[in-house]
């Protein structure tokens, strides 16, 4: 059997070191190769989306080759409905983040193209880990190229932000380190038999209490400034608004989804009891998120500050997505996810597009933009649509499955989710009529270019998917459903079974 | 009074340590016959008595043997070590090659303390009687107080090994009176019957005064908090190569030394000292890395960050057991070579007013020597625990360990201050890649020896951290015996 997962893991690695290799003679070879490799990545991964059998409980594609035996630690990866989507996700955001960087990133094109292709693989590898030693390597592989990118090819205060990042990362990932040996130790004392395999530890129903909780709380310190769920979020918009462009739309796209991930995969299955013991704590403070990060992004003067700050809101819905711990609530927050990293990472392309032109990116140095770039300006306002969760686009889809779930398990913590929509239209509709409408105020502006072919490349897929999404989105939430309910049944069955 | 009798002399378990030993009498000797030899001669008996040894210690593993009344006791813990000091000599010689031309002061005592201390080290580790463990540690601490004060014309040398050599002086009488109460108390220096009349007596008070001045003496030589005092002035006024060889080797022997003495002497013993080493431990790791956060010179940061990591490994001393004493040989050797590689990497860059030190001469370096920078950055990305590198899986077996043995508090307070160290490692890494150079250019030399001492290093902190499950099988196989 050909090892798909991992040919689609370790291949953008592999090449980006070896494209590292490249004298500097034939720099231009780079970008292509690079782009040539992302798009590869993307279309070696769709045969797992056509193969992927959706009746089935439990991973596909599954490759188990023991690593450590002596400890443990096994080389195990394979997909299920929730990765599967991210998966996709990961090598379809890749290419376009790298096609967006064609022009914008002059300085050290080697480096970053090397950097990018290997975030990709440390991306895919925390999506498809299905042992613990093995996700937490990736998991903490994976910061360091981020740190680079935002670091080196980001914006003023780049060093800063870059600097920020790694540390709130790095603070949650440890101490979740400590409770996977916890954990590893306290299934090795209960059954004899020390393994990080997350398929066996998760049949391990642990006894509530004081251990459950604090592992559980471990996990989710490092998921949560991963989301960021407020009030962890305090990086976010540094480190966003610092990154370049690619940075911005892997960061937003993928990054944060590995937070609400590690949710799904790890605090849901292994600490149920938890779960249910925090899970008001956490729904609170999703709702604030929702809230709070709508009205600080109606304040924004910068729409890179603002689309950051907008994550914030959406993350919140599908944190509160996921804490619904029903159905409708689970498949709402992670469609929500693949939502976010389209409509966001397409938002961040078009400020980015935007900022090449112009070197700005106020809200005020611009309007009237329908006028001067029309094709931009349509398609900025589809993204927007999209954003704030218009019905017949890919936001809606998410945030009406959410809220359906959240009235279910508490209708005024959902009422109050609705107003974030509301929010959303606010802030969404008033930046793109300050932007696009009205009268072309600065003579800059009346000399900006609309799309290039590049660009209309970029952005036609991921319009297509937002669409696609919209109208359609049973090709993809049906992928998923039968991992969701096989992961309700198991929280279900065991905190029954310790109750 | 009864005849004196000579124990049969078996050389076989002394036999790395002698090869070394051998060479540095031999590089002794042809510095006498002036400007006979070429000057690559005595750098190349040097590294040829390193590789040897480190042969020799490869071909008697799993041979374990004793000689002189079991004052020297060669098994695969002694062996284990063997192999850390041995490659950290290596490291070391081929780092100084170049690096001693470079400022001058080449001589051919240098090779030959070079191997003396390495001696020294193999000998502490291969000690089962504290007289033996005494003997070693002088022979290692006063060839590496001379090394230290080699740049005869640099203030900050002298300094180093003035401080240096009368800490150490101190420290070492420590460890003299507390081998005298430990034999008041059990009769006896062997570490066997140290056990064996511990068995009968375990809360003996002159023997807890005693082994606590033992501790001092140790936490001196692995540099632990409150004893650290030294550190920084002797790592930062030292020369490069030689600040290598305390920060991995020395510090290798010496936690050779007292993993042995813990383990073997108190194996009946209620674990009282846990608590003890549970605060040093503590306290080592965070005064570390709170103050390397503040320094600037990237000498000094090392230091502390050095003081740090034996903070992660008393951490594994803590934990005890084979998987707790295990992790400890695993990390030190992960340590080696990644300290290693970060002094290596400082001899090759210097400025024209000398050896770039200060963390702001490393400012551009990804631009003007991508190579280095990213070696250096490896390394330190090793310090600082992320995977694949050996760093990562070094402290992930200590703090299983801890958490195994019910520490989980001290694992907790471990990754907080990993998490610390990051900041400062970081910092560095950010000058490399994220800053321009200011003022006058930092210059590199290109070192043959150098390089290969590097490209080392990188291979093994990276098969280290991708496969080490052999390596830490090793490091436990290795340390079992001592809990029999």
């Amino acid at each position: 059997m050909i090892p798909l997962v991992s040919i689609v893991t370790f291949l953008p690695g592999l090449a980006g070191l070896a494209l590292l290799l490249i004298p500097r003679r034939a720099d231009r070879v780079l970008r292509p190769a690079a782009l040539a490799v992302a798009i590869v990545t993307f279309l070696l991964s769709l045969p797992l989306y056509a193969r992927f059998d959706a009746e089935l409980i439990g991973y596909q594609f599954e490759e188990h080759v023991p690593w450590m035996p002596t400890l443990g630690v096994g080389y195990h990866v394979g997909v299920d409905g929730i990765s599967l989507l991210l998966v996709l996700l990961t090598t379809f955001l890749m290419p376009l983040a790298l096609a967006s960087a064609w022009s914008s990133i002059e300085d050290r094109v080697k480096e970053f193209v090397a950097t990018m292709l290997i975030l990709e693989t440390g991306m895919l590898g925390v999506f498809v880990s299905l042992d613990l030693f093995l996700f937490y390597v990736f998991w903490e592989a994976m910061l360091i190229p981020m740190y680079f990118v935002i670091g080196v090819w980001g914006g003023p205060n780049r060093i800063y932000a870059a600097v920020k990042f790694v540390l709130y990362t790095m603070v949650g990932s440890l101490l979740m380190l400590v409770a996977i040996l916890a954990l590893y130790y306290q299934y090795g004392a209960a059954t004899g038999r020390y393994t990080f395999d997350l398929p066996t530890l998760s049949q391990y129903v642990m006894p509530p209490g004081r251990a459950q909780d604090l592992m559980f709380l471990a996990f989710a310190l490092a998921f949560a400034i991963k989301v960021p769920l407020f009030p962890f979020h305090t990086w976010l918009p540094d480190a966003h608004v610092e990154a370049p462009t690619a940075g911005s739309v892997i960061l937003a796209g993928v990054l944060l989804k590995m937070g609400t991930y590690g949710f799904l995969r790890f605090c849901l299955p292994l600490f149920p009891d938890a779960a249910l013991t925090f899970g008001p704590l956490v729904f609170t403070l999703a709702v604030i998120g929702v809230i709070y990060g709508a009205w600080v992004s109606t304040v924004q003067p910068d729409m890179k500050k603002l689309v950051a700050y907008s994550s914030v809101s959406h993350l919140g819905f599908v944190m509160l997505g996921i804490f619904t711990l029903n159905q409708q609530g689970l498949v709402g927050g992670l469609i929500q996810m693949v939502n976010h990293g389209l409509s966001t990472g397409a938002l961040f392309l078009m400020v980015g597009m935007i900022y090449e032109r112009r070197h700005s990116r106020l809200i005020a140095d611009f309007g009237g933009l329908w006028q001067v770039i029309p094709a931009f300006s349509a398609l900025f306002l589809v993204v927007t649509l999209s954003s704030l969760g218009l019905p017949g686009l890919n936001g809606f889809v998410g945030e009406f499955l959410i809220l359906l779930g959240a009235f279910q398990r508490n209708p005024w913590m959902a009422a109050l989710a609705t107003t974030g929509i509301i929010f959303a239209a606010v802030y969404m509709l008033w930046m793109y009529q300050r932007v696009v409408f009205g009268e072309v105020t600065r003579d800059a502006n009346r000399r900006l270019t609309d799309l290039t072919a590049r660009e209309w490349a970029v952005l036609v897929p991921v319009l297509a998917l937002i669409v696609w999404i919209g109208v359609y989105p049973a090709s993809f939430t049906g992928k998923a459903e039968t991992t969701v309910e096989a992961l309700i049944s198991q929280v279900q069955s065991k905190t029954g079974a310790s109750r | 009074m009864d005849a004196i009798v000579f124990p049969p002399v078996l050389l076989g378990p002394l036999l790395p340590t002698l090869v070394v030993l051998i060479a540095g009498a031999l590089v002794l000797a042809l510095d006498l016959v002036p400007k006979a030899l070429p000057r690559e001669v005595a750098p190349m008996i040097a590294l040829a008595g390193m590789v040897v040894a480190l042969l020799a210690t490869l071909a008697r593993w799993s041979t374990p043997a004793r000689a002189f009344r079991d004052m020297v006791v060669l098994d695969n813990f002694a062996l284990f070590f063997n192999v850390i000091i041995c490659y950290a000599g290596a490291l070391i010689v081929l780092l100084s090659m170049d690096y001693l031309r470079r400022t001058g002061t080449e001589s051919g005592e240098y090779w030959a303390l070079v191997l003396f201390s390495t001696a020294g080290m193999m000998l502490m580790a291969a000690a089962g009687d504290l007289v033996v463990v005494f003997l070693a540690l002088e022979l290692m601490s006063l060839s590496l107080y001379v090394l230290a004060g080699l740049f005869k014309r640099e203030l900050a040398s002298g300094e180093a090994a003035m401080k240096y050599f009368l800490l150490g002086a101190f420290a070492s009488s420590f460890l003299l009176y507390g081998i005298a109460l430990v034999y008041g108390a059990t009769g006896t220096t062997n570490l066997d019957r140290i056990a064996a009349a511990l068995a009968l007596r375990p809360r003996d008070p002159v023997f807890a005064i005693g082994l606590g001045l033992l501790m001092v003496g140790f936490g001196f030589k692995i540099s632990s908090v409150p004893f650290h005092m030294w550190v920084p002035d002797v790592y930062q006024g030292a020369p490069t190569s030689v600040t290598a060889l305390i920060a991995t080797g020395s510090k290798a022997g010496a936690f050779a030394a007292l993993i042995r003495v813990l383990m073997v002497t108190l194996r009946g013993v209620p674990p009282d000292w846990a608590a003890l080493l549970w605060a040093m431990a503590a306290v080592t790791m965070t005064v570390g890395n709170v103050v390397a956060l503040a320094q600037s010179n990237l000498k000094r940061m090392l230091a502390y960050s050095s003081i740090a990591h034996v903070g992660y490994m008393l951490v594994g001393l803590v934990a005890g057991g084979v998987s707790g004493a295990g992790s400890v040989l695993f990390y030190l050797l992960t340590y080696t070579f990644t300290t290693a590689g970060a002094f290596g990497v400082i001899t090759l860059c210097e400025r024209a007013r000398g050896e770039a030190v200060e963390v702001a001469d490393y400012a551009g370096l990804a631009r003007r020597h991508p190579v280095l920078a990213a070696a250096l950055g490896l390394f330190l990305l090793s310090l600082v625990g992320i995977p694949p590198l050996a760093g990562f899986v070094g402290k992930f077996y200590v703090f299983g360990a801890a958490v195994r043995a019910g520490y989980v508090w001290l694992a907790v307070i471990g990754v907080l201050n990993s998490a610390a160290a990051a900041y400062y490692y970081l910092r560095i890494i950010v000058d490399m890649y994220m800053r321009e150079p200011e003022g006058a250019a930092t210059t590199y030399a290109s070192s043959f020896a150098g390089g290969l001492a590097l490209a080392i290093a990188l291979l093994a902190i990276v098969l280290l951290g991708v496969m080490p499950a052999p390596f830490v099988d090793l490091a436990q196989a290795a340390v079992a015996p001592l809990l029999r």
